[in-house]
């Protein structure tokens, strides 16, 4: 053979590999499928005591009714899609997954901790598998890129964690553009609720020095201004520079020393999922703990990283909307039901918000009698929800379609051999979110 | 800005070595890979993570961090060589799309069979280091946490020993020989296709360990492999292919550029290692030790 026919061969073997290779790369990021959540054998029984909902009789069998998710189940908020899931799972099993007489279809996507990629699956969901409802998102920076699509399709949403303040407030600040939509609501909280009583709680109640440390991203920088925004109203100085770790820090070693220097009491510490595991601990293995205290929002110190943080976590402050010491029978009945269906998974807030998100749904549903018709009846009623929550009343704020939260102060204590967010104090009132930005 | 003290600068100058070491047990078994077999291993960072779980594991059955520690490179290592030859070796002389198009699948493949087994899943878990090792001594105004020094230790002493292994015994020599010509060695009567699969499987084992070492910093996170590989491939980069002297100081070099880049101006941390990067490729494009071909 002559040296120009092997050369070409190879080119063309060579040139077709190139394009599959090209080829198979977004295909695999396009297919990625969700892993299913680790349940324990699906059998009928485990039902939490939820007042019955019973649904009234149709005159003619309807279409299942299409409920879209995405919740992330790979990357770094996995396990918080995970116990979402889980307790959206136990929720519609215990209406044996029917609702105003229609059957609902569940679909799920994988969040991935991806804008662009969501952004994809949610035209998918919309497009392709013409939901009739959409519910999940955790990470604020895709709540944020999917607000568009979604209030476009004027999709009716119920979203079940991501805590971004600008997604239910009208109006502008600065450049901030207020990002509510008649056709979204809010099943979690907002950063301002959580951390905007905690700057004032802090100031009267644990001291009037403290220094930042929070995850550089929107949810992280937001509750911090929000903290210092009551903190500082209530007489508090911050101290030091803002010390902003990036986002999936694993190793704070760069930064414990600098929070060290500012000679602050306490610090102001925004961290979730791994991020809060690492830093709880590392914060107590520089020994920072020994001179310093912690105080928080919730998340630092939640059922997904307080058993791995342990003892580096006591005394931390937190505020959140929920903990597993509240003592109500709704939160009984539901961390019981949880614990049986999952065992070996902590229940943890995201789980409740999970539990009340669709509740909300089948609530709405039963209240329209599975007639998604009329868009606007169906909104009123996903508005009017109401009921007890293991986290106490829920409602929405009809104004900003945003939960109305009771904020509870907890501080890290031992009980019964674990470690616990044992509920020290509370605010007077319920938070609502502001209207306007 | 902050304060450049001498003690801040101690502790990150500490820190440095002990995440240069990690990339170290990585790099070295990547760079000899390619250096000896042609193989860009894609699937190195999960070796790593499954050395940290599979080590997660062996501690929680057994409340050993030691065993744990010395259980899990062995098991990765078996994994390592039982890849090589049943999938790496078909594809030989394949060139390296097909190699990397494998090792890349692999790795996907193995990061969803971490999500999914029961125990692992797609959570975070806390890796608790030895008791003897929790502790904190003093360090200028703070602590420095006792396990970080000792993983410091640790890594030192394995480089030592790799680096004795390669340039002072007869194995040492074959691997030596293999990267600079593997077919001639092969003619020389010693079993290059066993060496090859050794090889592997060591590198494996390094990474394995090293994810068992750094677990108690980190935390077993999933897509630790993935940060953690790049990292890795950036040194190997740097450092030169099939050295091994090059894996060190390229990871002594990356690893401390990237910890005061991450201290001093985080959002350009990133940039300042593909900086190097970048520049090693366009003055040296061999690496710093790198051999010219």
């Amino acid at each position: 053979m002559s040296n120009m026919s092997i050369t070409r061969r190879e080119f063309l073997r060579k040139l077709a590999l190139g394009v599959g290779a090209t080829a198979v790369v977004p295909l695999l990021q396009a297919c990625a499928t969700p892993a299913t959540p680790t349940t324990a054998p699906v059998v009928a029984t485990a039902v939490p005591t939820v007042p019955a909902v019973v649904s009234p009789t149709v005159l003619k069998p309807s279409a299942s009714f299409k409920l879209g998710s995405i919740l992330p189940y790979t990357k770094v908020y996995a396990g918080l899609g995970e116990s979402i899931t889980n307790a959206m799972t136990l929720y519609f099993e215990s209406v044996n997954y029917t609702a105003g007489g229609r059957k609902i279809e569940w679909v799920k996507e994988d969040e991935e901790n991806d804008a662009q990629i969501s952004l994809r699956k949610l035209s998918k969901l919309i497009d392709q598998d013409k939901i009739d409802m959409f519910t999940g998102i955790v990470s604020t920076a895709v709540l944020y890129a999917v607000r568009d699509p979604l209030n476009d399709a004027k999709m009716p949403t119920v979203i079940s964690n991501g805590g971004g303040n600008l997604l239910t407030r009208k109006g502008t600040k600065g450049t901030a553009v207020g990002r509510y939509s008649p056709y979204i609501f809010r099943a979690s909280f907002s950063s301002y609720q959580i951390s905007s009583p905690l700057g004032d709680w802090v100031a009267k109640n644990v001291s009037k020095k403290v220094a930042i440390c929070a995850s550089n991203y929107g949810f992280g920088t937001e509750s911090a201004a929000d903290f210092k925004a009551t903190f500082t109203a209530a007489g508090g100085t911050i101290v030091g520079n803002d010390i902003l770790p990036p986002l999936g820090t694993t190793d704070f070693a760069a930064f414990l020393p600098q929070i060290q220097a500012t000679n602050a009491e306490a610090v102001y510490s925004f961290f979730s999922g791994s991020d809060a595991l690492s830093y709880v601990k590392q914060f107590d293995q520089f020994g920072l703990k020994k001179t310093m205290k912690i105080v928080g929002a919730g998340f630092m110190t939640e059922s997904d990283v307080l058993p791995g943080q342990g003892a580096s976590a006591l005394d931390a402050y937190t505020s959140l909307h929920w903990s597993t010491e509240l003592d109500n029978p709704e939160n009984k009945a539901f961390m019981d039901a949880y614990a049986k269906k999952f065992p070996g998974k902590d229940v943890d807030v995201f789980a409740m918000q999970g539990f009340d998100a669709a509740r909300v749904i089948v609530e709405a549903l039963n209240k329209v009698q599975g007639d998604t018709s009329n868009k606007d009846k169906f909104l009123e009623a996903i508005r009017g929800v109401s009921f007890n929550s293991p986290r106490g009343k829920f409602a929405f704020d009809p104004k900003t379609q945003n939960v109305i939260n009771q904020i509870y102060f907890r501080q890290v204590k031992q009980s019964g051999g674990k470690y616990v967010n044992a509920i020290i104090g509370k605010t007077d009132q319920p938070i609502l979110d502001p209207e306007n930005m | 800005m902050l304060n450049l003290t001498p003690d801040f600068i101690l502790i990150q100058f500490f820190n440095g070595l002990a995440y240069s070491l990690l990339l170290f047990l990585l790099a070295a078994g990547l760079s000899i890979i390619f250096g000896m077999m042609d193989v860009m291993n894609l699937a190195h960072g999960s070796f790593y993570m499954l050395g940290a779980y599979t080590g997660y594991s062996i501690a929680r059955a057994t409340s050993s961090f030691w065993l744990a520690l010395f259980i899990a490179p062995l098991i990765v290592g078996l994994v390592g060589f039982g890849i090589e030859r049943m999938l790496l070796r078909p594809l030989k002389g394949r060139g390296h799309l097909d190699q990397v198009l494998l090792t890349f699948g692999l790795a996907l493949v193995v990061a969803d069979f971490v999500r999914a087994v029961p125990g692992w899943g797609g959570e975070v878990h806390a890796f608790p280091p030895p008791i003897e090792l929790a502790g904190s001594i003093p360090f200028g105004s703070g602590q420095y946490p006792i396990y970080r020094l000792f993983a410091i230790g640790v890594g030192l002493l394995l480089a030592a020993i790799l680096g004795l292994i390669i340039s002072r015994t007869q194995i040492g020599a074959i691997v030596r020989a293999g990267v600079a010509d593997a077919e001639m060695v092969g003619g020389l009567g010693i079993n290059i296709s066993l060496v090859f699969s050794i090889v592997f499987a060591v590198g494996a084992g390094l990474a394995a360990f090293g994810g068992v070492m750094t677990a108690p910093i980190v935390s077993l996170v999933p897509g630790m492999d993935a940060r953690t590989l790049i990292a890795a491939l950036i040194v190997v980069v740097v450092g030169g292919l099939g050295t091994l002297r090059g894996a060190f100081w390229g990871s002594l070099l990356i690893g401390e550029v990237d910890t005061f880049g991450r201290a001093l101006l985080p959002d350009y941390a990133l940039f300042f290692i593909y900086g190097i990067m970048v520049g090693v490729l366009l003055l040296r494009p061999t690496g710093l030790f790198g051999r010219k071909t």
